[in-house]
């Protein structure tokens, strides 16, 4: 089995941290992986984006066209992304930031997540990413919760191991939110 | 040799590039960062003085290049690496280390040019790559790895091969493989047997023989005598060096050729060509120099259509062109290089499709 996943935000929303959790807890699971990201020239506020690859065999392209679950952090990457998820794929927003307005994506099931709110509520906004990583593998299947919280302590540096508990919950509330 | 944990790492390809330098014992670098690079001086400017290494950030590229002309001189293993601005600003030492028959590993992370061009993947500096690129006429050894695992691979096979040879030694790669980040299994220095450097200036022991490196022939017939040892080296890279990947190229109607990041694009295409019942195959030059021309040879005997794909209007399709000679059909279809022109494998299906021979 092949899976992708594209996420996209603005920089600062922890967009790349998203897709290096991501990838750990897939190569938890044992599965070969390729994590591509692109991002602006500014440290804070231009464009960040990453393609996350993975599969029991080869991973084969790191660029994806037409993503299977594309998870779109603000209005940007949705005006210029939620048209390219695949057929049958999954669209999964931050509503807090994203007003879809008259758009209509036939054939994607679209999921909406109010990921700062929940972000905010749980105590700091810049956990928006675990929320968003949360809602992804609910509505994905594509890993399980127990590789991701192995994967924290891997993409995060070791004086922010303390967060852990936190960033669990944040994922566990954005899993919830995407259940619905 | 040193010893190397065989536990999986998870790493951009740029630091894989760097970790297998530190592996295959380089212990000078010689940089000044541009983008999509500078994860390798980065990487290096931490480790190698752990190590007992030199890490130096030039001037420019230019003190860079001639840095690793003099320490390749001295007979250690060193390197530098660029993206385009740099690597044009790099040929002249280039020329200079070919001229001197001195070994040494140049990584090019490619972007988008002419001029400062933008920092998205290219492939367009394959001409300047594989055809020497500064003045004199000389080749240098061109490895085109398109995995993170091969951008370690390929750079610990660049000492050795540079090293063997005694030509300047180029991994290509592009902001795609640079930047992205696989699983890799940091593999241990090989055994390889190289040979002496007899030849390298270190200072003088009194009775030994006084050793010189230059690239200053003036001599009656002592520039083309250099110039013939350097083609008959040339033939035996070819004969012995080439290295390709194939894909279900056994059955295939059509045959997809790239290399590096489009290679790795195109795999995916070619499956879901497979999947749609069209026999398509992948054949990927390792080497971009020597170009495995054999490889293209035998194919091009059964296969009559080739699809050659590159992120440049077209360059590495003269190569594939000159290796096919009359045998087989090649088509092409590239993008130039910038910001949004990485074609996606859905519109390499497309091309696919539409090059696939009707006749099936």
């Amino acid at each position: 089995m092949r899976y992708d996943v594209f996420f996209a935000g603005y920089g600062g929303q922890g967009v790349l941290l998203a897709g290096n959790l991501l990838s750990y807890a897939a190569i938890h699971e044992g599965k070969n992986v390729s994590f591509f990201p692109a991002y602006g020239v500014e440290k804070r506020g231009g464009a960040a984006m990453c393609t996350i690859v993975f599969a029991d065999g080869d991973t084969g392209s790191p660029v994806v066209g037409n993503p299977s679950v594309s998870v779109l952090l603000n209005q940007l990457s949705f005006d210029k992304y939620a048209a390219k998820v695949k057929q049958s794929g999954i669209c999964i927003i931050n509503s807090s930031l994203v007003d879809i307005g008259g758009i209509d994506l036939p054939g994607v099931e679209v999921i909406k997540v109010p990921m700062n709110q929940i972000a905010l509520d749980m105590g700091d906004v810049r956990m928006v990413n675990m929320v968003a990583c949360g809602a992804y593998i609910e509505k994905s299947r594509a890993l399980l919760k127990e590789s991701l919280e192995a994967a924290l302590k891997k993409a995060l540096p070791e004086r922010n191991h303390k967060l852990i508990p936190a960033n669990v919950k944040a994922m566990e509330a954005g899993a919830q939110a995407a259940r619905g | 040799m040193q010893t190397a944990s065989l536990e999986k790492i998870f790493v951009k390809g740029n630091e894989a590039v760097a970790m297998a330098a530190l592996e295959a014992g380089c212990r000078c670098y010689f940089g000044y960062p541009i983008t999509p690079q500078s994860d390798i001086p980065e990487y290096l400017s931490r480790e190698l003085p752990r190590l007992g290494g030199e890490f130096i950030q030039a001037e420019s590229e230019i003190g860079a290049i001639n840095m690793l002309l003099g320490a390749s001189a001295a007979g250690v293993r060193a390197m530098t690496s660029s993206s385009g601005p740099g690597i044009s600003l790099k040929q002249e030492g280039i020329s200079y280390m070919a001229g001197s028959e001195l070994p040494g590993v140049i990584v090019d992370i490619m972007r988008s040019g002419p001029g400062l061009g933008g920092i998205d993947a290219s492939q367009a500096d394959y001409w300047q790559a594989t055809r020497g690129g500064g003045h004199g006429g000389y080749r240098i050894i061109v490895l085109a790895p398109a995995s993170v695992q091969e951008m370690y691979d390929l750079t610990m096979l660049a000492f050795d091969l540079s090293d063997i040879y005694r030509m300047p030694t180029m991994v290509l790669a592009d902001s795609v493989i640079g930047q992205m980040k696989e699983s890799v299994t940091p593999n241990p220095r090989p055994d390889t047997v190289l040979p002496a450097k007899d030849w390298a200036v270190r200072g003088r022991e009194a009775g030994e023989v006084q050793n010189i490196v230059k690239s200053l022939y003036l001599g009656d017939g002592e520039m083309e005598k250099f110039h013939w040892k350097m083609q008959a080296r040339y033939q035996e890279l070819a004969e012995k060096e080439c290295r390709w990947e194939e894909v279900q190229t056994a059955d295939a109607e059509l045959i997809i050729t790239a290399f590096g990041s489009t290679a790795r694009i195109a795999k995916t295409a070619i499956s879901m060509a497979r999947d749609a019942g069209m026999k398509v195959g992948l054949l990927r030059p390792i080497t971009l120099f020597p170009f495995p021309k054999k490889a293209y040879a035998a194919l091009s005997g059964r296969c009559k259509l080739f699809l050659d794909i590159e992120l440049s209007t077209g360059q590495m399709i003269d190569d594939v062109r000159l290796a096919i000679a009359r045998d087989a059909e090649v088509s092409f279809y590239g993008r130039p290089p910038g910001a949004g022109s990485l074609p996606t494998p859905e519109e390499l299906f497309e091309q696919i499709k539409k090059n696939y021979p009707a006749h099936v």
